[in-house]
């Protein structure tokens, strides 16, 4: 398996969608804490753990 | 952010370096480069062992240096073979020689570690030196960090604002972007697909299309020194056949080579590579110019903004907004090679 980590832009919303190679998918408000969640693999934090702001 | 040391990064174009002597700075090291009468690129460190003048202010005499200041000769391989008025020839009489490696018309120099030089590493450009392209090309000193051109590059959004009236158009800011880290390959990958745009100049121009056009950007970024974005514009409705090929789309592979000089300067390589109107001087000239202004634009914009981030304190915080995913994606794996340069064991001898 190729590990790619993928950012999607929802379409008409501002929101962003990330989807890991392990099949792992969340939301965010920010790249900043988009990546976080997406890099954080395997342990990909429940989605209100996220802070958004800090690189 | 560091430099990111133990990796091959362009110090110039093959047509650059021949038979004079050409100075570059890479990553803060001062370089000689030149091209041996077999027709190698050779890369040695800038200063002589004696009294530390540049050996790109000397001469070439066949493939050995001779220091412009007292005459110290030195082989391709960095050593030292013949001093002035004497027989001996100390032993620690030799320059650092850089591996360097030349494909797709790009000469390559490993900064970092020689042992660990592997030529199968270097990302290719093929388009650069293929005979179905025609390809325009520049270097621009840029005087700002490189960590400035990569953000640049890696968010086209800016083309909208900084570069309208050339590439820039509404629907760049405006379209959605996906963006991968891709960890095994090494790449950052942002796509931007717009299936009705208006046609800037610098395509209107040069592909002859009249009206609205589909114009994709994919960006693939080999950190720390590649960039190449993949365009394709064709007429609005034209897509790939379903075959896979594309006859009918316009393509040009638009390259960047963003090597470090020094903390707060970048070599700003950047070549148009076209598969329509081959060998046409007008078109030709026409990219070339248009995308110099261009590249000339985001020169003024990083230059200054250089000068306003130097000015700041420390920890000072930016805002960052999806049109960002890219750059942060970027920033990220430079901070990992970085990080897995800094703790490279020594190499096994
Ligand atoms: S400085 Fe080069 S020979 Fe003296
Ligand atoms: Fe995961």
């Amino acid at each position: 398996m190729t590990r790619v980590y993928r950012i999607e832009w929802v379409p008409g919303t501002d929101r962003l969608r990330g989807i890991c190679h392990c099949g792992a998918a969340g939301e965010a408000h920010d790249p900043v804490s988009m990546w976080q969640w997406l890099l954080a693999h395997p342990a990909h934090p429940a989605p209100g753990d996220l802070r958004p702001g800090t690189a | 952010m560091a430099f990111v040391r133990n990796q091959w990064y362009v110090a110039a174009y093959s047509a650059e370096v021949g038979r004079a002597l050409l100075a570059r700075i890479i990553l803060g090291e001062p370089l000689v480069l030149y091209r041996t009468s077999a027709g190698q690129p050779a890369a040695l460190a800038d200063r002589c062992v004696h009294r530390h003048f540049p050996l790109s202010a000397s001469q070439l005499d066949g493939d050995t240096i001779v220091c412009g200041y007292h005459g110290f000769s030195y082989g391709p391989d960095g050593r030292c073979v013949a001093v002035p008025g004497q027989q001996r020839i100390p032993r620690t009489a030799r320059v650092s020689a850089y591996p360097a490696a030349e494909q797709d018309s790009l000469v390559w120099v490993w900064i970092g570690d020689p042992e660990r030089a592997d030529p199968g590493l270097i990302p290719r450009a093929p388009w650069l030196d293929d005979a179905g392209y025609t390809t325009v090309r520049g270097m621009e000193p840029l005087a700002a960090r490189y960590e400035l051109l990569v953000d640049n590059l890696l968010d086209l959004s800016h083309e909208t604002y900084l570069h309208g009236g050339y590439i820039g158009t509404p629907e760049v800011a405006d379209t959605p972007i996906s963006t991968e880290i891709d960890q095994e390959q090494r790449v950052i990958r942002v796509s931007r697909r717009m299936d009705n745009a208006a046609c800037p100049p610098f395509y209107a121009q040069s592909t002859g299309i009249g009206g609205r056009i589909v114009r994709w950007q994919d960006i693939e970024y080999y950190p720390p020194c590649l960039y190449v974005l993949h365009s394709r514009v064709a007429p609005a409705g034209v897509l790939p056949r379903p075959d896979g090929t594309d006859p009918d789309g316009f393509h040009v592979e638009v390259v960047y080579a963003i090597t470090p000089s020094t903390e707060t300067s970048t070599y700003d390589f950047w070549a148009v590579a076209r598969d329509f109107a081959p060998g046409d001087t007008d078109v030709s000239a026409f990219l070339h110019d248009s995308n110099r202004t261009v590249v000339l634009q985001d020169v003024e914009a990083l230059n200054m903004l250089e000068r306003v981030i130097a000015a700041e304190p420390p920890g000072t915080q930016e805002l960052s907004i999806n049109i960002d995913t890219g750059g942060l994606a970027a920033r990220r794996m430079l901070a990992r090679l970085a990080e897995e340069s800094a703790c490279l064991p020594a190499p096994v001898p």
